[in-house]
């Protein structure tokens, strides 16, 4: 995959993101971060990770999700599986 | 933010959750009267809110066991059981378990969550895959976490969507471990045991189910929802809990593959604790036998059950799909559910409250769980109680 899917990652996770945001303010970006800036609950992310596996027809262990921390981060992974895969 | 600062910001927003001190979690019980009433502050209240399914709580027979034991073999093992901490009880309920599901093998662990625990990192490990249903219990989580396996979720209670997933693993599949519950402990619904398991032997892999909330409920002599399929030869592993239906604390896992021994060497959760205690053992093994002679300890259970989930369905809640001594009305938003769980404590009915996000969808739970002992009366009150307040939730 290259960097446009990169990008075309980042926009659907903002589109997402945008609907399931309990703080409607803040405008969302690579750098935002998913649990102190957008207060996005475990459930609510754990079911965006399904949506994603959906949409790219790929897995994603949710113990992948440890170390992430940021709309960007979450891309990157995405991306890395998808490329992999 | 340190760690205590991040402590005190959890607390700041479950106390947002439930103003004026409202002790809906971890209430204090005061007295227990029966299977069915114990006193809360100056209250005796109707107990709908215990996983006492079949009202064995004061089985003369389980306490005269409980009784005997502390007499004979004192209050505790003080060790593992991969010690000192293997009694005769122990080993014997382990073979009791296993006849009762014509398993060849059975471990009995300290709890039921460290039975999860035990046996799904005892199965699986980094490099493995664990496939579980979205609205799994905490200890599935957790033995999964521990075990250090990728896990992947698969929608609730839908096979076409776990079999999409499965596919999605490729080779990996052969290192899968799929894990589901007989019933579900938020809304009461029951896995669809038969297309997971049509799926699991086309890809070839191994099957957990937990029988935590269906032993003792679903099936003639209370196996569970594998007894109620005719599917018990279809299943690996069968885990479940001694504090439901059982009425005491402690675990199991039985299966017919005899690499469930080398789990004694292997799984933390079974070796680093005490074993459970003599009396414990001994008041399971007596409701062990009660269980399975208990037909009509479960017919009564489900007059019980069809009564309350009847009358609530007519008033016009929106309850889970299936009947079943899990009944819990969906509220739109934690305060409509936290009114109503105030307001039936004001009429003297002890239920759960369960908020977001512990309940599914993001809603809100009163969740009754009804049980043998019950009379049909207490049910009737429960039900018009619950009818009473429709509009005031509602409003």
């Amino acid at each position: 995959m290259s960097e446009t899917d990169y990008n075309q990652i980042v926009q659907l996770l903002c589109d997402r993101l945008t609907s399931l945001s309990k703080v409607p303010e803040v405008s969302i970006a690579p750098e935002t971060n998913l649990i102190t800036q957008l207060s996005i609950d475990s459930i609510k992310l754990l079911n965006l990770i399904m949506e994603i596996e959906d949409t790219f027809d790929i897995s994603i262990p949710i113990n992948a999700l440890t170390d992430i921390q940021t709309v960007g981060e979450l891309a990157a992974l995405v991306h890395k599986i998808k490329s992999a895969s | 933010m340190n760690l205590l600062e991040k402590l005190d910001a959890a607390a700041t927003a479950r106390k947002s959750l439930l103003p004026d001190g409202v002790g809906a979690f971890g209430i204090p019980i005061e007295e227990v009267y029966s299977a069915t009433e114990a006193r809360i502050g100056d209250r005796r209240v109707l107990l709908l809110g215990t996983n006492n399914y079949l009202g064995l709580t004061f089985a003369p027979e389980c306490i005269q066991a409980a009784h005997q034991a502390i007499d004979k073999e004192g209050t505790g093992t003080t060790g593992s059981r991969m010690a000192n901490g293997s009694y005769f009880g122990h080993r014997a309920l382990e073979r009791e378990f296993a006849d009762f599901y014509q398993c060849s093998n059975g471990i009995v662990f300290t709890t039921g969550y460290q039975a999860n625990l035990g046996t799904i990192s005892g199965l699986v490990g980094p490099g493995d895959t664990v496939l579980i249903d979205g609205d799994s219990h905490a200890s599935i989580y957790d033995g999964c976490i521990l075990s250090g396996a990728d896990i992947v979720r698969f929608k609730h209670n839908d096979a076409a969507d776990m079999e999409k997933r499965l596919r999605r693993l490729g080779n990996r599949v052969e290192t899968t471990l799929i894990i589901a519950e007989g019933i579900y402990s938020m809304l009461g619904d029951q896995a669809p045991l038969a297309e997971i398991i049509k799926i699991k032997k086309q890809y070839g892999c191994i099957l957990l189910l937990d029988e935590a909330h269906s032993l003792g409920v679903l099936g003639e002599t209370g196996q569970g929802l594998v007894e109620k399929t005719g599917l018990l030869n279809e299943v690996d592993f069968i885990t479940g809990t001694f504090s439901k239906s059982l009425c005491s604390i402690g675990g199991f896992c039985v299966s017919n593959h005899p690499q469930l021994e080398q789990l004694r060497y292997v799984s933390h959760p079974y070796i680093f604790t005490a074993s459970p205690s003599p009396a414990t053992i001994a008041s399971t093994r007596a409701a062990l036998e009660l269980l399975r002679k208990g037909s009509h300890l479960r017919e009564q259970l489900w007059k019980n059950c069809t009564q309350l989930y009847t009358q609530l369905k007519q008033t016009g809640y929106q309850l889970g799909p299936d009947p079943g001594p899990v009944i819990a009305a969906i509220l739109e938003t934690p305060q409509q559910a936290l009114l109503m769980w105030k307001s039936l404590l004001e009429h003297n009915i002890y239920v759960n409250l369960i908020l977001p996000p512990a309940a599914p969808e993001g809603k809100s739970l009163v969740r009754c769980s009804v049980n043998a002992a019950h009379t049909s009366e207490q049910i009737q009150y429960v039900g018009d109680t619950f009818a009473k307040l429709y509009d005031l939730v509602n409003a």
